[in-house]
């Protein structure tokens, strides 16, 4: 294959990148959603976007 | 502080109306909770697949032999690079109309994913061009516009968070992202108004595209794969924003209540 070393840079920075916001962003989900449910009356027992909220 | 459906006026018009029904954080944190695996799963599908299928499948160019496959990272992510900017003018522009109160919160989301896909767009084109035209950079008006649009995503990054007051800086974000649209005809058609070393278009609405149909797939399937993992992405990043806007409200709360 030619120009191997471009090629790998480009899709290690396309992985890096996408991955990086994905798990970024699960991650971000995941602590806002342990602390709705420890703070928020309304949500004991209830995992968020499944009961009313207003 | 949290916004509700609640607020929306009683003799709002029509389209207003139907914007605020998806208001209600609840409502939405429903939705995008049903839709999330259902752009995540095929995301990822899509990406892997396509970028295997351009990597080690689609045939390398007869001149510029397999750097060619650099195109099937650098097109989607210039597609996502202007896609995700008219995404973010467009809830810059229901924000400033009809103060939906989700859509200065996608704006915010969008912003750094739509700078990463133009630093990326810039980083693969750099890779393709310095063994392709022997240089990184060339100060051409293509690169030169999505250069621009780099420095807009970064401006509107910057500029939603400098007030202490968080909807100064969303109304200040949403101005700029307005007056910054004029740049995305500029980035379509600079290949055409400019005498640039950057090619023409490959794919356009009206004519057939200028590339090999076994090319062409594995670059369909990445586009497909990345915008729906932009898509994936944003939607995520806006439901932990719609919760830590509550989270901001209830302990706004319980601290005037104490």
């Amino acid at each position: 294959m030619t120009h191997l070393p471009y090629i790998a840079a480009a899709y290690g920075l396309a992985v890096l990148v996408g991955a990086g916001f994905a798990v970024d962003a699960w991650l971000r989900v995941g602590r806002a959603r342990r602390k709705l449910e420890a703070i928020d009356p309304r949500r004991h027992g209830a995992r968020p976007g499944r009961e009313h909220a207003g | 502080m949290v916004c509700s459906v609640d607020s929306t006026p009683a003799l709002a018009p029509s389209p207003a109306r139907s914007l605020h029904r998806f208001a209600n954080p609840g409502r939405f944190l429903r939705i995008s909770g049903w839709l999330l695996p259902w752009l995540a799963i095929p995301a990822l599908v899509l990406t892997l697949g396509g970028l295997a299928w351009g990597l080690f499948v689609a045939p390398p160019d007869y001149q510029q032999g397999d750097a060619v496959r650099i195109i099937y990272i650098h097109v989607p992510a210039a597609w996502l690079a202007s896609g995700g900017y008219l995404a973010l003018a467009l809830c810059s522009a229901v924000a400033l109309v009809w103060r939906h109160p989700l859509a200065d919160l996608a704006a915010v989301e969008i912003g750094p994913v739509g700078a990463a896909f133009t630093a990326l767009c810039l980083a693969t084109g750099s890779l393709w061009g310095k063994p392709m035209w022997g240089a990184w950079w060339v100060w051409d008006a293509r690169l030169t516009s999505v250069l621009v649009l780099f420095f807009l995503y970064l401006g509107h990054i910057a500029l939603v968070r400098a007030f202490d007051d968080p909807t100064r800086g969303y109304r200040a974000g949403a101005i700029l992202a307005l007056v910054g649209v004029v740049n995305l005809p500029v980035i379509k058609f600079s290949v055409d108004w400019w005498n640039t070393l950057h090619q023409p278009s490959t794919l356009t609405i009206s004519g057939a595209p200028s590339m090999h149909v076994d090319m062409l797939w594995p670059l369909l399937v990445c586009i497909a794969g990345f915008s729906l993992g932009f898509a994936a992405i944003v939607t995520a990043r806006l439901r932990a924003a719609v919760m830590e806007r509550r989270i901001r409200g209830l302990l706004l709360a319980q601290a005037q209540a104490a």
